[in-house]
């Protein structure tokens, strides 16, 4: 039976680690190479990688550190954060990434994203989708949520999967760094609109967020950063929590 | 050892490399046929598209020369779809090593597809899966599957049972990415370079 995947996700800006709270109040915790090396030995089912660093920042820091990561680890790895065209993916791909995850320049330019999954396949294109809900609507939000717009979540999820994208990572901005569960209704609604895999982020705080996850909101992964980052959730002990609520999950 | 791993454009051969390296080999990428004759491991690895990796190998010569090759030969992913007769994407003749033909993965069962992640292979039936007991965990990405043939080494559930790697003589293709799947898939590489 596939299973359920629980991914720790590293903010990087320059190299390190850093997590923020509601997209902002940005601090450093920790060497993300030694992270996602003590994540894979502890059962992490997938990294992910997401860069905020700038542009120039990001070319003289993300490649080699793909790299190191790519080859000390034995499990898959999606790297994001400021892609925004054919080359950037490739580049990132001969560094070792299994998949790239693309957000702010799909919206701006969705042809890019049939032009990945016809160079590369689906299965290594995420989507990724920053959403906030105002007034009972959930609208997609740009540039790690500063920049509001008008479209609608759910039409954008189902275009993006029209156009070619493997797996959709859906950021709820309301829960992101609030600790008090995921959007497990909105991700609901999310699974019935759209027939690829669901990976949830924003919310995580204590291990029934993550059964509610897989049970309310039939996801089929759950991404968070500042629970395992600082120790309060280790992923054994997750999982093992999880397999006695009957979730199927790898140990 | 001499490790080819072969280049049809859009593979994904960085991780092939890295995994190898993991376990004291180091491959080398190429397309030349003559330094594919003269491996002694050949995989062919697997991240893309179908028709375009075939046409890819006739530009290369390389959809003549694989099916003659004596030496064990490793497809991963796409890698082993394209070791089967046929495949449903992009409608492309394969290189028909493998009698089965490769199907997509049907939308109305309530199954996502692509199918994304972890899960169980069994009914292991080949020296590739020394030292793996049934039901491993192994990761997964694909939309299009090999039903269960008389060529079927393992096999794994998804909506139903289709064969998750498949052997004939010196040829192996496994579905799942054994460079991706922890120490278990590390392993199935290490039996691989035994043979």
């Amino acid at each position: 039976m596939l299973t359920k995947r629980i991914i720790p996700c590293l903010d990087i800006k320059n190299g390190q680690t850093v997590k923020g709270i509601n997209f902002l109040d940005v601090k450093e915790v920790g060497n993300p190479l030694e992270l996602a090396e003590k994540y894979a030995a502890s059962g992490a089912d997938e990294l992910v990688f997401l860069d905020i660093s700038a542009t120039e920042e990001r070319r003289k820091t993300l490649f080699p550190l793909v790299k190191e990561i790519a080859k000390s680890i034995a499990i898959p790895f999606t790297v994001g954060g400021g892609i925004a065209s054919v080359e950037d993916v490739n580049l990132l791909l001969r560094c070792g990434a299994d998949k790239v995850s693309v957000n702010s320049s799909l919206v701006n330019k969705p042809d890019l994203i049939n032009e990945l999954a016809a160079a590369f396949g689906s299965q290594c294109i995420v989507a990724a989708i920053d959403a906030m809900q105002v007034d009972g609507m959930w609208k997609v939000h740009l540039s790690g949520g500063k920049i509001p717009t008008e479209i609608d979540l759910f039409d954008w999820a189902k275009e993006v999967e029209q156009r070619g994208a493997g797996e959709i990572l859906f950021t709820s901005m309301n829960h992101d760094g609030v600790k008090n569960g995921f959007a497990n209704e909105a991700l609901l609604q999310l699974s019935k609109t759209v027939n690829i895999p669901i990976i949830a982020s924003g919310g995580a705080g204590k291990m029934a967020h993550f059964e509610e996850v897989f049970t309310l909101g039939k996801a089929d992964a759950a991404l968070a950063a500042s629970v395992f980052h600082y120790g309060e959730i280790g992923i054994p002990e997750l999982k093992s929590y999880l397999k006695n609520q009957s979730i199927p999950i790898r140990i | 050892m001499k490790i080819a791993i072969i280049d049809y454009g859009a593979g994904n051969t960085q991780s092939v490399l890295f995994a190898l390296e993991r376990l004291g080999h180091t491959g080398f990428v190429t397309h030349d046929r003559e330094k594919i004759t003269s491996a002694e491991k050949i995989i062919l690895p697997g991240v893309g598209e179908a028709a375009s990796a075939m046409k890819k190998m006739r530009e290369f010569q390389l959809d003549q020369l694989i099916p003659v090759l004596k030496q064990p030969v490793l497809g991963i992913c796409l890698g082993m779809q394209l070791l089967c007769n046929a495949t449903e994407e992009g409608n492309t003749n394969a290189l028909g090593i493998f009698d089965t033909s490769i199907q997509k993965f049907p939308q109305n069962i309530g199954i996502k597809v692509p199918q994304m992640g972890w899960n169980t292979i069994y009914d292991l039936k080949s020296e590739l899966f020394e030292g793996i007991q049934p039901n491993e965990y192994m990761y997964l990405v694909h939309s299009y599957y090999s039903p269960v043939c008389k060529e079927a080494i393992s096999v794994t559930h998804y909506g139903f049972e289709y064969a998750s790697a498949l052997q004939k003589d010196n040829f192996y293709g496994v579905q799942f990415h054994p460079e991706k799947s922890g120490k278990y898939g590390q392993q199935i590489l290490h039996n691989f370079l035994k043979l």
